[in-house]
């Protein structure tokens, strides 16, 4: 057991320090600066740009399709250097690298991967993700968007529906996106797999009023929109096995978070318990603090049991909802206990109080956490019957042509 | 980085597992609850045979010189069992006390009898309700004065290591009229505890100062092993019982109820797993980061223990709340691993005290 690097990994990550650090602060966005969601994608795209022609872009990608063919533990080193600065990324340019790439190359055809795969690492394309509709996500299988051969012979789709939660799909280029073409089949069986122009005529995107006040997700509407069949990823029907290939890299992806438990106990004793100590020294909040920083160590190195894992070249699978299911709990937690500690003053904060607005975000942010990318009770369901092998959920949809669900 | 164990280290816990799958079954702990055995001694001895006892103790003092990590792993394999055996008292404390704070004379004298498994330590640091480790006794005079109580294993023990005033050592020898031994009702059958009474006992001052807080930070990785290794145990029996188990018409492990109750079990064991490895690690190769490291694998052994020996039971049932089933050996178990070297609360601030910055200044 070793948790410093290797020879091999200290030189790579020589390499990656120093070329970072040659190119990196020019990107770096302006401390506390709020900025139009145009220029924060703008400057995703510059850095994207830069990474290219350093050859640091698709850092797992093969090398003969653009990427630097680097290892799963490369790619977590340059993730820790690069997240050394405060760089614009983002689903904006991630959503392409992380979701795009991955099925492009998978399941596209040669004509697709010249077309989309350097565009895309070099940010010229950037990408959002058409998955969840309003009767769809935990079961993304029951999906309602539906496409049909239009009739005029040219073997183009026609689409028809309603997407949600698809994130700056105002301001990317292009979408990824599943939709039912055939209602005979049972349901995971009747979806084709499709890339589609964000300025074809009828999509329209609207968004959404989230609990934050952000609106960084859209709803996205299909209104008669053409797709020509060169733009259909994988075949007919095959639309399922796509989404696995996307999903798999949410959830690895999605491992990845830091929540830092530490400006939280900066937090508490910052703050007065009225006695002339801090809710510091308050036990009950002494106990969960601790509680949460055990389960923090915790996660920061079973993710490096993981990373071992896959630096090995075995698959963590399901170990990797582990983290997210202990991380998103573990975060909402911690800041609905900050919001205790300075009593109805967390709720609305005087004037000179700069720190509780910070708590305030993540507190209503780490519902996303819990719900995205695998919500809770999913990930719970996958961790029983993958890890521990406990039987499938009953499914009373199986077999069951899509047209005759009840719904 | 390779943050995994060694080739090595899983083959010694496979042997350990082996070992106490073919000698310490359930039947057998039943046996010894029934006959009000003190330990399984036939256990202890085939431990010292395959070297398990000299794991971590010095090669010139009759062990193997391995590490935590080693350690671990056979801390783990014995909290899966349950085993009714000292490890804890006499090699994870004990031995390591002595090594620690030990003159050379005592280490040549008791080292290598506690490696062969020719004598038993025990660790006395507690002195009644209050605090965890106190220091009433006295050593005056190389005499021994006061009471330690409760003292795990302390019928069999030939020798103490008694938390003393001043916060230091004092090795005793427990075969002597200057001491009483009188055991105590204990929660966990598998493990009798003890009060022990000095008066005016002949003992040693160990020379090493200032060597509580590295022992028991030590002793806490060990205990998150084996906390991990009892939390496996009963999240894989209570998996089994659910996957035999029909109920309205299929396995009640094909319930929500049951299969997130699990899933989270597993995952507060894996994350409890993780921070013992990293403290280990710690232990043989970053002294600096032990402490944050030990407190965090405490809590999480803690509670991942906690978790798993209480659902386990409710899992089973009815049937978890009989003497045949094995529920109830980790279910009296986990309170014992939960309140020894310190609880809660002790180690939560053990934790908070050892991060950098403000935060680490209160209480």
């Amino acid at each position: 057991m070793d948790f410093n690097d290797s020879a091999e990994e200290a030189a790579f990550r020589a390499e990656a320090r120093a070329w970072l650090a040659a190119h990196a602060p020019a990107h770096e966005l302006p401390v506390g600066a709020k900025m139009p969601d145009t220029e924060e994608a703008d400057r995703g795209r510059a850095w994207m740009r830069e990474l290219y022609a350093g050859g640091w872009s698709g850092l797992t990608f093969p090398k003969e399709l653009g990427g630097r063919g680097a290892s799963g533990i490369e790619a977590v080193i340059f993730a820790e250097e690069e997240g050394k600065y405060p760089l614009p990324k983002g689903p904006f340019t991630s959503i392409g690298t992380g979701m795009a790439l991955p099925v492009i190359a998978k399941h596209g055809t040669a004509e697709q991967k010249a077309r989309f795969i350097e565009a895309t690492l070099k940010g010229d394309i950037t990408w959002c993700q058409l998955f969840s509709e309003p009767a769809a996500g935990s079961d993304l299988a029951g999906l309602r968007t539906k496409a049909s051969r239009a009739d005029d012979g040219s073997g183009d789709w026609i689409v028809n529906g309603q997407k949600v939660w698809s994130s700056w799909a105002h301001l990317t280029d292009w979408g990824i996106l599943v939709v039912r073409t055939d209602p005979t089949v049972p349901k995971h069986k009747g979806l084709t797999f499709f890339v589609v122009d964000m300025k074809t005529p009828g999509i329209e995107t609207r968004p959404i009023r989230q609990i934050s006040g952000a609106s960084e997700f859209n709803e996205t509407f299909l209104t008669d929109v053409r797709i020509p069949d060169a733009n259909r990823l994988g075949a007919e029907g095959e639309g399922w096995a796509c989404c696995m290939t996307v999903l798999m890299g949410e959830r690895l992806g999605s491992g990845a978070h830091r929540s830092g438990i530490e400006p939280l106990l900066d937090y508490a004793a910052a703050t007065s318990d009225g006695h002339g100590g801090t809710m510091l020294d308050d036990r009950a909040v002494r106990l969960q603090f601790a509680d949460a920083l055990a389960d923090e160590q915790g996660e920061r190195f079973f993710q490096a049991r993981l990373r071992t894992m896959v630096s090995r070249g075995e698959n963590p699978g399901a170990l990797a909802g582990m983290v997210k299911l202990a991380y998103a709990g573990r975060y909402q937690r911690t800041n609905g206990l900050a919001l205790e500690l300075r009593g109805l003053s967390g709720i609305a904060p005087d004037m000179d109080d700069t720190a509780t607005g910070d708590v305030q975000y993540d507190y209503i942010y780490s519902t996303v956490m819990r719900i995205a990318g695998g919500a809770d009770e999913v990930l719970r369901n996958q961790i029983a019957e993958r890890v521990l092998g406990l039987p499938g959920e009953m499914r009373m949809d199986k077999d069951v042509p899509f047209e005759a669900l009840k719904g | 980085m390779n943050f995994d164990l060694s080739d090595e280290q899983k083959m010694l816990g496979e042997q350990a597992r082996a070992l106490l799958a073919d000698l310490s079954p359930f039947d057998r702990l039943r046996g010894l609850i029934d006959s009000g055995a003190e330990w399984d001694e036939p256990l202890w001895r085939a431990l010292a045979e395959m070297g398990f006892l000299g794991a971590a103790i010095p090669e010139d003092h009759g062990g193997l010189g391995l590490g935590a990590l080693d350690l671990g792993v056979i801390m783990e394999a014995l909290g899966g069992a349950n085993a009714a055996v000292p490890f804890m008292s006499s090699i994870i404390l004990g031995a390591e006390a002595i090594r620690l704070a030990g003159s050379e004379a005592q280490k040549a004298a008791w080292l290598p009898k506690l490696a062969s498994g020719d004598a038993i330590a025990t660790f006395a640091y507690a002195e009644g309700p209050g605090s965890a480790f106190a220091t009433g006794a006295t050593l005056d005079g190389g005499q021994l004065s006061g009471s330690k109580l409760p003292v795990a294993d302390g019928g069999i023990a030939d020798i103490a290591v008694v938390l003393v005033a001043g916060g230091g050592f004092a090795l005793v020898e427990l075969n002597q009229p200057g001491v009483t031994r009188t055991r105590l009702d204990s929660f966990d059958q598998l493990r009798p505890h003890y009060r022990l009474d000095f008066a005016d006992a002949a003992a040693e001052a160990m020379p090493g100062a200032g060597k509580l807080d590295r022992l028991i930070d030590q002793a806490a990785v060990q205990a998150a092993f084996e906390a991990v290794g009892a939390a496996e145990a009963c999240l894989h029996m209570a998996r089994d019982y659910a996957m035999d188990r029909q109920i309205f018409g299929r396995p009640l492990g094909g319930f929500q109820a049951i299969k997130h109750k699990l899933a989270d079990i597993a995952v507060a064991t894996e994350l409890a797993r993780s921070n013992a490895y990293y403290g280990g690690w710690a232990a043989e190769s970053s002294p600096d980061d032990l402490p944050a490291a030990a407190a965090a694998a405490r809590l999480s052994g803690i509670k991942c223990f906690e978790m798993a020996a209480r659902e386990n039971l409710q899992v089973h049932g009815g049937i978890g709340y009989t003497f045949e089933a094995n529920c109830h050996f980790y279910y009296r178990r986990e309170r014992l691993l939960a309140v020894h070297l310190g609880n809660r609360g002790f180690w939560a601030d053990r934790l908070l005290n050892a991060q950098p910055g403000a935060q680490g200044k209160a209480a």
